[in-house]
């Protein structure tokens, strides 16, 4: 049987004082690739920055468990170096910081939560060029200040790249299709397939269905107003393309148990 | 001369100072005649001293002066004292071009000019060879009767002179490094520095000062690049933290050259420095880099003035300040364009980045054009380490100090980079990061 990666359970969040999650449960096991569709505001993204430790986000109640342990007295680093990967939606450009500095930085960091030895300039330049493959990156850009100039095409494969590098257990992907061609979608999607296996988890937040196309979840959640209001398989999306949003305004909350 | 740019002499003057100023007078008292110095030398010494007596210091009811406090300087009691030469760990790209000061005396054992080609003078002024005119350039360049400008004039003891005739290319970077123990006593130096670069000639040069204890230091560089020459200078300032430093660069440049500094300023108790870039002729580029990194007390100030008086110059000017625990930094530039500087292109931007709340920045960018067909620019921001982006870094796996140090690094590395000697971006950068960490 295989084991729990995440659990969430009757999470409650404000930022700022307002309530943002009224109640969310989720639980993700080992291979199982979980879809969270929403409309903007719905709280989906929220979810998923609290998952990772937004200070800005002040979580109210309920537990999140991940491999066995709460975490919401991790800092975002501690649960960054357990295995906890956050592909953002809009990464941030950091200029003066280069890309390859960055992300041996971030290796390092891994490393040295694991008990390993830290890999130098010149290990870690080999290690970068083959996961360079994975999302089909010109070298060049790992010369270059941290997403500066990047295409959002650019910036997401960037994510993939870090992704690959650190190999986390959990992945959040969040809206990681928004602002992308037809061609950019499939190479990131395409990086993401490459690095799935057995004891992943994945949470794929998305406003479209097109994205689970590519990537194809096994169970889709709607949430609404900061909860999941229905859960169902991969036929939910497609529902959802065809219907819209606005059928769930009608429905109850009743949703298909996962 | 028919333009008026208002060079920190002219503001400073108390003409109506009767008293002699006992700060000044203190000083020179301990400043000894050099009887190696030729006539002319002798008597430019003389002419400052007595112009020095109608001067006081400088308070904060002058305008150029009113962000910071001397206060506690003029309070101390300085003298010259002499020091131990102990060896200053070279840069692999100057060591065989360097010339060490201890406590304002140069340092022969320590000192190695080999690598040096032939047509490049540089040692003292009382050694340069009588072709060379330096009574044409020394305390000759704008600026050179303010207070402190005058007070080297008249009581310095030593002038190292770089020298590069025409058409003369020197590759090799050249170091002049000032160091000074104020351990034993409170001590004051004058460094000062005579840069000519000769008609199509080119060099690249390393201005250091550094130290222990308590300490004045009061340096002067005059930097004359004449035409298409080129000058690549930096300026390091990495003093104790319990001296004072107080420094004058002055540029002036002839038609077609290139002159860019980058000055670092990383100690001090209390820091001033003016750069002040007079463009002569026509086609002439001055770019001003700067990086000041002030923690704990320090008050590091930088004033700058650029003035463009001739066709088609540009100048640009990036100053960044990072500014941490109770520390406080000033900037103040002014970029004046007269009206026969047509054609010109001025760019100046101060960018600060404050780690601390209690932390302070005054900032007062100042543009003066009465030229009309000119493209100038010139702004000045403040700012935090932004809250997304250390997210963003730790949620990669970075601890809140190694993201907050990886940002910090980053603002710095922007003016780290123009710096053309690479042993020396290293060096700052390791410095940087210790200092800011500590």
């Amino acid at each position: 049987m295989s084991e729990t990666i995440l659990s969430i359970r009757n999470l409650t969040a404000n930022v700022d004082g307002t309530p943002i999650l009224k109640g969310v449960n989720l639980e993700i096991k080992e291979g199982e690739v979980h879809a969270i569709m929403g409309r903007n505001g719905s709280g989906k993204s929220t979810l998923s920055k609290i998952i990772a430790g937004h200070p800005d986000y002040e979580v109210t109640g309920g537990e999140i468990i991940y491999q066995g342990e709460s975490i919401l007295d991790k800092e975002p680093n501690e649960r960054a170096n357990s295995g906890i990967f956050l592909a953002f939606q809009y990464p941030l450009a950091i200029p003066g910081v280069s890309n390859l500095d960055f992300m041996r930085v971030a290796y390092n960091a891994k490393r040295k939560y694991q008990g390993l030895e830290e890999v130098d300039t010149f290990d870690f330049e080999d290690l970068i060029e083959e996961k360079l493959e994975v999302v089909k990156m010109n070298p060049s850009f790992l010369q270059r200040s941290l997403n500066e100039g990047f295409s959002g095409g650019e910036k997401k494969r960037n994510e993939i790249l870090q992704m690959a590098l650190l190999n986390p257990t959990l992945t959040i992907l969040d809206e990681i299709d928004s602002g992308l061609d037809i061609d950019a979608l499939r190479i990131v999607s395409d990086g993401v397939n490459q690095l799935k296996t057995p004891e992943k988890g994945y949470l794929v937040i998305t406003h479209y269905q097109r994205l689970l196309d590519y990537i194809e979840p096994d169970f889709v959640h709607v949430m609404k107003d900061g909860e999941i209001i229905t859960s169902g398989g991969k036929e939910l999306a497609l529902e959802l393309e065809s219907r819209g949003y606005d059928f769930l305004d009608d429905k109850s909350t009743a949703g298909v148990g996962v | 001369m028919a333009v008026q740019i208002p060079f920190a002499t002219i503001s400073q003057v108390h003409q109506t100072a009767v008293i002699e100023d006992v700060f000044f007078t203190g000083l020179l008292q301990h400043c000894q005649v050099n009887d190696k110095d030729p006539q002319w030398l002798q008597n430019v010494r003389q002419s400052a001293k007595s112009w020095l007596s109608t001067l006081s210091v400088p308070n904060r009811k002058d305008e150029d002066w009113r962000f910071i406090d001397l206060a506690d300087l003029t309070k101390g009691k300085f003298v010259a004292s002499l020091a131990e030469a102990k060896d200053h760990s070279p840069l692999q790209e100057t060591k065989n071009s360097r010339l060490v000061f201890f406590n304002g005396t140069y340092s022969a054992e320590l000192s190695d000019i080999s690598a040096l080609p032939q047509g490049v003078y540089i040692g003292d002024i009382n050694s340069l060879p009588i072709e060379y005119d330096a009574n044409k350039y020394f305390a000759q360049s704008h600026g050179a009767q303010d207070a402190f400008t005058s007070l080297n004039t008249a009581g310095g003891n030593s002038v190292a002179v770089v020298w590069v005739n025409k058409n003369v290319v020197v590759e090799t970077p050249i170091q002049l490094v000032f160091i000074t123990d104020g351990e034993k006593a409170s001590t004051f130096t004058q460094p000062r520095i005579l840069i000519v670069a000769e008609a199509n000639s080119s060099i690249s040069l390393l201005e250091e000062y550094t130290g222990v204890g308590e300490y004045f230091t009061n340096a002067v560089t005059e930097v004359f690049v004449k035409d298409n020459a080129r000058v690549n200078h930096t300026r390091l300032q990495q003093e104790s933290t319990a001296s004072y430093h107080i420094g004058k660069t002055a540029i002036s440049q002839s038609r077609d050259s290139h002159y860019t500094i980058s000055e670092i300023n990383l100690g001090a108790k209390l820091f001033r420095h003016n750069p002040e870039v007079l463009q002569q002729g026509e086609h002439t580029e001055s770019n001003l880099n700067g990086l000041t990194i002030a923690m704990e007390e320090q008050t590091s100030d930088t004033h700058s003035i650029i003035a463009l008086t001739k066709p088609n110059g540009t100048t640009n000017q990036l100053h960044k300040c990072i500014v941490g625990d109770r520390a406080h930094t000033v900037f103040n530039g002014k970029v004046f364009v007269t009206k026969e500087a047509q054609m010109t292109d001025a760019v100046q931007l101060n960018r600060n980045l404050m780690i601390s709340p209690k932390a302070r920045v005054d900032t007062k960018p100042e543009l003066q054009i009465t030229a009309d067909n000119v493209k100038c620019a010139h702004g000045a921001t403040v700012s935090q380490l932004e809250a997304d982006e250390i997210f963003y870094l730790r949620s990669r796996g970075l601890n809140q100090n190694d993201a907050n140090q990886l940002l910090i690094d980053a603002f710095a590395a922007e003016i780290i980079d123009r710096i053309a000697i690479e042993s020396l971006k290293t060096r700052i950068t390791a410095t940087i990061k210790q200092k800011v960490s500590n």
